[in-house]
Formats: structure tokens, sequence, C-alpha cells
């Protein structure tokens, strides 16, 4: 149990947890994402700047346990530089491997690797998937406002 | 004074081990084991007995519902309630929300009050929130002190002449504290209002005497004392059950039924629509002979002796934040804390690597974890198999959770 412990909570990711470089808000954001679980009041703010379809500094607060926490912070880093269609990609990655299924060989997930073990504790996943739930729903809502905005 | 080595021999699933450790089980707020009593009164009833009842003429269906009305008569005998007022239900949510449409539908309008407490379970929350908007009484609340007692003098403040139901926990599951009942009934009388006592917590932890209580309702859940998972208890004064219309209509609960119209069976029957879990409730009744058999004084002074115990060692860790009154003659053993830094949920997952199987998380009570002002709490619970050595235990496990999250990390940037 203590190997699965040690594979859940890495070193990185406690590492993300007790001091991420991404906590903050991004000054000049165009790009926010909220998520929230109301099951365990996890709670997560991305804001982001974006230029030519592309994700500049992405920074997140929020509370909520270690594995939810790392998450948003190694999410933040991963984002930025990011065009949305990568992302998208970065998404059904994660998916991906939450479902113990092979990845696609191009996506570099960087420390968000580290997840790997969160698998293995079924009622956890949630916490990791908030960020990238959140994500998702922003970037929805950014294609709809621009849909919204673009109409004669 | 309990023989829990005794005690243990009686429940097998306290034999088990949970990732290669001993078992240590303190979620009993949740749900109870089972004693093997109560798990042979259900393979008994199917292997033996199972029929439906109250409506068979053969042997079987004569012994099922012998079975299961006397079930009712224990059940009233422990509460000293009388047995045409106990109506069985799905669980103690139900048994609130069958009172709260059944009575409050028909009895409130718009300037009436429904006064509850901050530190209500969701359970007994919701359902008088749904009565709310249905006739446009309003809600109102009694609030707790600090440290999560519930004062005489703060529920006297908000009751008044409108209010026309006070419906209160009699234990809190989160904090543990027991609330001063009988005095708040009193109160509630004298204004003319009536009172459910919310007793999921309190019923299976220490003795509860309806009739001594004097309130209208009383609710309790079978599977956090002992019994099974689908039973709930209802026990209201006969004479308030029959003024009421039905909550569930069908089968049982009738007298006569046209293609139009339909008239209602004598109570309790009139609030068992459909069949029960008739299993259950003959199991659950060898729950009740089993605390009977213990004695629930004795029970009591298990839970005191052992929650002074874990407040004393708990106290000790360092970093820990206990919610909850520290007198163990106003609470129960249900024991809510933090630890500094870490989320319940991490310190959950680390207990559970240990053996130690607690809850995390709001407890179904979000505006009470509003009131203390945190997300979530780690909520360790104690029964009447529990030891000091299972504390012991907890506090090891709560220690090894500090030193995993706390320990030194290579930096990743």
């Amino acid at each position: 149990m203590l190997d699965q412990l040690d594979e859940l909570y890495r070193d990185v990711i406690l590492d993300h947890f007790k001091a991420s470089a991404h906590r903050g808000e991004a000054p000049g954001a165009s790009f926010r994402a909220e998520g929230h679980n109301p099951l365990c009041g996890d709670d997560l703010t991305f804001t982001a700047t974006m230029k030519d379809g592309r994700f500049g500094q992405v920074r997140f607060t929020g509370k909520g346990c270690a594995i939810s926490q790392a998450t948003a912070s190694m999410f933040s880093a991963q984002l930025e530089g990011k065009t949305v269609e990568q992302t998208g990609r970065l998404i059904r990655a994660m998916k991906a491997l939450m479902q113990g299924e092979t990845l696609e060989a191009s996506v570099d997930l960087g420390d968000l690797e580290a997840l790997a073990g969160v698998r293995k504790f079924p009622v956890r996943i949630k916490c990791a998937a908030l960020s990238w739930n959140a994500i998702e729903q922003g970037l929805q809502n950014l294609h709809q406002s621009r849909a919204e905005g673009s109409r004669p | 004074m309990l023989d829990v080595t005794r005690i243990r021999q009686d429940f097998p699933i306290l034999a088990r081990r949970v990732h290669g450790k001993p078992l240590v089980y303190l979620d009993n707020a949740a749900t109870t084991q089972k004693p093997r009593q109560v798990i042979e009164a259900l393979v008994t009833y199917y292997s033996q007995h199972n029929a439906n009842i109250h409506r068979g003429l053969h042997a079987l269906a004569e012994e099922a519902t012998a079975a299961y009305e006397g079930a009712r008569e224990r059940a009233a005998r422990f509460l000293n309630a009388q047995t045409r007022g106990v109506v069985f239900t799905r669980n103690a949510t139900e048994a609130i929300n069958l009172f709260a449409q059944a009575w409050g539908r028909a009895n409130l309008k718009p300037g009436d009050e429904i006064l509850l407490t901050e530190m209500e379970h969701h359970s007994n929350l919701v359902p008088w929130q749904l009565v709310a908007q249905a006739t446009g009484a309003q809600l109102r609340f009694a609030q707790i002190t600090d440290d999560g007692r519930l004062e005489v003098e703060r529920v006297r403040r908000v009751l008044t002449p409108k209010t026309k139901v006070v419906a209160f926990t009699l234990m809190s599951n989160v904090l543990g504290t027991i609330t001063p009942a009988a005095e708040l009934v009193r109160l509630a009388h004298a204004q003319g209002a009536l009172v459910l006592v919310d007793g999921a917590q309190a019923v299976p932890h220490m003795p509860v005497d309806f009739a001594a209580l004097g309130c209208d309702v009383l609710v309790a859940s079978a599977h956090k004392m002992l019994g099974p998972t689908g039973v709930g208890v209802l026990a209201a004064r006969p004479d308030l059950l029959e003024s009421m219309e039905p909550f569930l209509g069908g089968g049982e609960m009738i007298a006569d039924v046209q293609l139009t119209s339909a008239t209602w069976n004598e109570v309790p029957w009139k609030f068992e629509a459909g069949t029960p879990h008739i299993g259950g409730v003959i199991a659950f009744g060898e729950a009740l002979a089993y605390l009977e058999r213990l004695g629930m004084a004795n029970v009591r002074q298990h839970a005191m002796d052992l929650t002074r115990y874990a407040l004393e060692r708990l106290a000790a860790v360092p970093g820990i934040m206990l919610y909850g009154p520290r007198d163990v003659v106003q609470r129960g053993g249900a024991v809510s804390f933090n630890l500094e830094g870490l989320h319940p949920h991490d310190v959950g997952t680390v207990l559970d690597g240990e053996g130690v199987a607690v809850r995390a998380g709001h407890h179904c009570a979000k505006p009470l974890m509003r009131r203390l002002g945190v997300a979530a709490t780690v909520r360790a619970s104690f029964y009447l198999y529990n030891t000091r050595e299972e504390v012991d235990r907890l506090v090891e496990a709560l220690r090894a959770a500090q030193a995993f999250f706390n320990r030194p990390v290579r930096s990743a940037a």
C-alpha cells in the first residue's frame, strides 16, 4: 500500500502542491475557466492570456486536495504555448491516462505524467479531472462567445 | 461496562485485513457493522419464512407477519413509544420527508415558520426546504456556538408564535454535539409548535426515550445501529399520525379502494405503502435485541470513555484542529478534525492505507461546514466494538500522514 501511496503522491506532485510557480492570476487575462466539485468542495479558477489562438501565461487559484491543486499547477505549466487544438489533444491524453489506455505518442505530458498513479485510486480521479474539465468548459465558452460575437 | 473483546467476536467483518493491516473501522456515524445475529436473522428469514406480510392466509405469511410486527413492538419498546406510532420507512431521510410532506403540506401556509439549526444533516434540511417552497412557509435557523453547542437561549431568540414546527438533531453527525432536546421541546410546545427530533445519530449511541423527550416525532435509522440498510423508523404520537394524510399511496395503506377514490388503513399501516423491507425490519429487531442485551446506558458509557480518550490523544497531535464540544457529557463519539496544511481527502487516503477507515468530506452538512469555515473535515466515529488500541492506531496513522506529506521532496522547477 505504501508503494501505491508513493505512486499517488509522487514527489513532483507534492512539490507542485506546496510551492506552485503557477499559483495566482495572469495579468491581462482574456481566458478564464472555473471548476468546482460540489462533493468535496474543491474549487479552481484558471486565468490565461491568449494570443493568436495560443495560451500565453497560465495561472490558477483555488483550494482543495493535493491531487487537485498539483494537477492545476502542472496543467497550467503544460498549457503555456499550446494552441486550442493541442490543448484538446492534451485533454484527451489525460483522460486516456486515467483510463489506463495507450497515449498518442505525439503528446508530451511533462510533469503530468506523474498522475499515472491516480488511476489506482478511482475515487481520486475526479480530483485530477477537475482541471481538464474546467479548461474544456472554458474553451467551449470561449468558442461560443466568439461565435456569438461574430454574428452580423 | 461492555466486554468489548467478546462483542468483537460477534462481528465477522472486524477480523478483516485492509491493505494488509487489521481493519480499524471508525466510520460508524456513516453506517455501523453488523453482528452475526443480525446477519443470521436475514438468512433465516429468507431461508425459512419468506412471504409477503398482512395478506397471505398461508403459514409462511403468518410467520413473516408475526416477525415483522414483532420488530415493530420491539422498536416501540426500545424507544418507549406506542406501537401504533411506529412507522417503518426506507431510512431516517424518508421518515423526515414523510412527516415534512404529509404534515407540512396540510398545515403550513405563507407566514408560518419552520425552525431548524445550523448543524442539521442535509436530510433534516432539504425536506424542509421543499415543503417551504411548496407552502410559502419560511425557514428560520438557530445559531450554534463556536464550539458547536446548541444553547437553549439561542433557540428561544428565534422561536416565535409564527413557528409551527421545530426540527433538530439530538446528536450532530459532524460534531457529536448532544442538544438539550427535552428543554427545547418544552419551549416549542409552549409556542404551540410541533417538534421533530432527528435521532439518526443519538438513538444508536445513548438511551433515547420518546415519551420522556415529549417530542411529536422522532426518527432513527436501522443501519446506524447494527441493523441492515433500507430500514428507517418514524416514531410519532398516534393521534398526530391519524390526523395526517398519507405520504405514499399503494397497497397495504388502504382500507377500501374504488376506481376514483380510496379510504385509508389504520395507523401505522396508513404510512407503509407497498411491500416493505420485511427481512430488513426483522433483522433490525435482532439488532435492537442485541443493543438491549448490552444495555444502552453501557453503550453510552463506553462511548464517553472512548471519546474522552480519543480527544486527549488527538489534542496532542501537532497541528490538529478539533471541532465540537470537548466535554464528553455534551457529545457523542463522532469526532471531526483537520490537520494543518493537509486536505481531509489526502488524510483519508493515507489513513485507508493504514487500514483505518474514517470519513473525509462535508458529512452531508454543507451549511455547518461553512459555519465552521472549512470545506471539509476528517471524522472518526466510534461504536461499541471500538477499543483504545484502535484510537492509538488512528493517532499513529495521522502522524504517519503528516510525516508522509511533510517529507522533503525534490523541486520540480
